[in-house]
C-alpha cells in the first residue's frame, strides 16, 4: 500500500477485493450453520455490508439530524412508501449533498441516492421502494463537509416485493 | 415510456419560497430478479437516473435501484429563485430517455 497521511484511509481497490473476500469466507462460514441464515428476516445481508462499508468506509456515522418516515408495518412489499428529511441550513457553504436509502435484506442493497444542492432549500425527499421482507432500512446523509449522519427504522414486512 | 409523465408543483410561487416538487412515471421497473414461468431470467429494466434542472443548472438528482417501486414517485425541495422553466429527465436501462418540462410561474 502506498504512504499516506495517518488516519486518512481511501478504499482502494485491493481493500473492495479484500473485504469481498473476506466477506464471502464469512458467507462460507455462515451458510455451515443453517440457523444462521444471512437472509433471515432481519439480518442484515452480506450485500448490504459490503455497501454500507463501501460508502461508510473506517468512519463512524452519528446517529443524529435525520428522520426516517415509514409504516411499522407494509402489508405489500412492493410499495412502501419513505419520507426522509435531514435537518440543515442548506446554504451555499453548509448543506446536505447527498441522502442514501439502503435496505438491509433486499437482493440489492442500494435503493437510492438522492443529490441535492443548497438551491434544495430543504433536506426533504420521498419515494416509495419495495421490501422483500421485514427488516432494518437505513437513511444515510453525507453533508457537504464530508461528515455522515445516519437513521434506522425497523419496518414488518407482511408480503415481500422486490420479485422474488 | 408511454405515458405523459405527471409533475405536481404550486400554481405560482414567490422568489425565496421552498417549493415541494412531485414528479410520476409509469414504468414497469422490472428488478432483474425474476424468472417467466419457464425459469428464464426476466432481464433487468429500471429508471435508473432522475433529473431536474432549473434554467440548464442540475439542482436535484437521483440514482435509483431496483428496489424503487414500479411507477416510481418522488417529492423533493426547491428554493425559487425566479421565473424559469424546470427540465425533468428520466433515463432506463434500455436507454429510453423521456423529457418533461414545466414552467414555473412567480408572483
Amino acid at each position: 500500500m502506498q504512504n499516506r497521511p495517518i488516519g486518512i484511509h481511501i478504499l482502494d481497490r485491493r481493500d473492495v477485493v479484500l473485504g469481498t473476500l473476506a466477506s464471502a469466507l464469512f458467507a462460507k462460514a455462515l451458510s455451515a450453520l443453517p440457523a444462521a441464515a444471512a437472509t433471515e428476516a432481519g439480518q442484515r445481508s452480506l450485500a448490504f455490508w459490503n455497501t454500507f462499508r463501501l460508502l461508510v468506509g473506517e468512519a463512524a456515522p452519528e446517529e443524529a439530524l435525520v428522520t426516517l418516515k415509514l409504516d411499522e408495518i407494509a402489508e405489500n412489499g412492493n410499495n412502501v412508501p419513505f419520507e426522509i428529511s435531514v435537518e440543515s441550513p442548506m446554504s451555499e457553504t453548509d448543506y446536505i449533498k447527498t441522502i442514501h436509502l439502503l435496505s438491509t435484506s433486499n437482493p440489492q442493497p442500494a435503493v437510492a441516492a438522492f443529490h441535492l444542492t443548497p438551491a434544495s432549500g430543504k433536506a426533504h425527499v420521498k419515494g416509495r421502494m419495495r421490501l422483500a421482507r421485514t427488516q432494518d432500512v437505513i437513511a444515510l446523509a453525507e453533508k457537504s463537509d464530508g461528515k455522515l449522519l445516519i437513521a434506522t427504522r425497523r419496518i414488518e414486512v407482511t408480503i415481500g416485493g422486490c420479485g422474488n | 415510456m408511454t405515458a405523459k409523465p405527471r409533475i405536481k408543483l404550486p400554481e405560482s410561487a414567490a422568489p425565496g419560497e421552498i417549493i415541494e416538487i412531485k414528479a410520476l412515471i409509469q414504468h414497469v421497473m422490472e428488478t432483474g430478479n425474476r424468472k417467466t414461468p419457464e425459469g428464464q431470467p426476466i432481464p433487468r429494466n429500471i429508471i435508473h437516473t432522475f433529473t431536474v434542472t432549473f434554467e440548464g443548472a442540475t439542482v436535484f438528482s437521483a440514482d435509483w435501484g431496483p428496489g424503487i417501486a414500479a411507477n416510481p414517485f418522488v417529492g423533493f425541495f426547491f428554493r425559487v429563485p425566479g421565473p424559469g422553466t424546470l427540465e425533468f429527465t428520466w433515463i432506463d436501462d434500455a436507454g429510453e430517455r423521456t423529457v418533461e418540462r414545466t414552467p414555473l410561474a412567480v408572483s
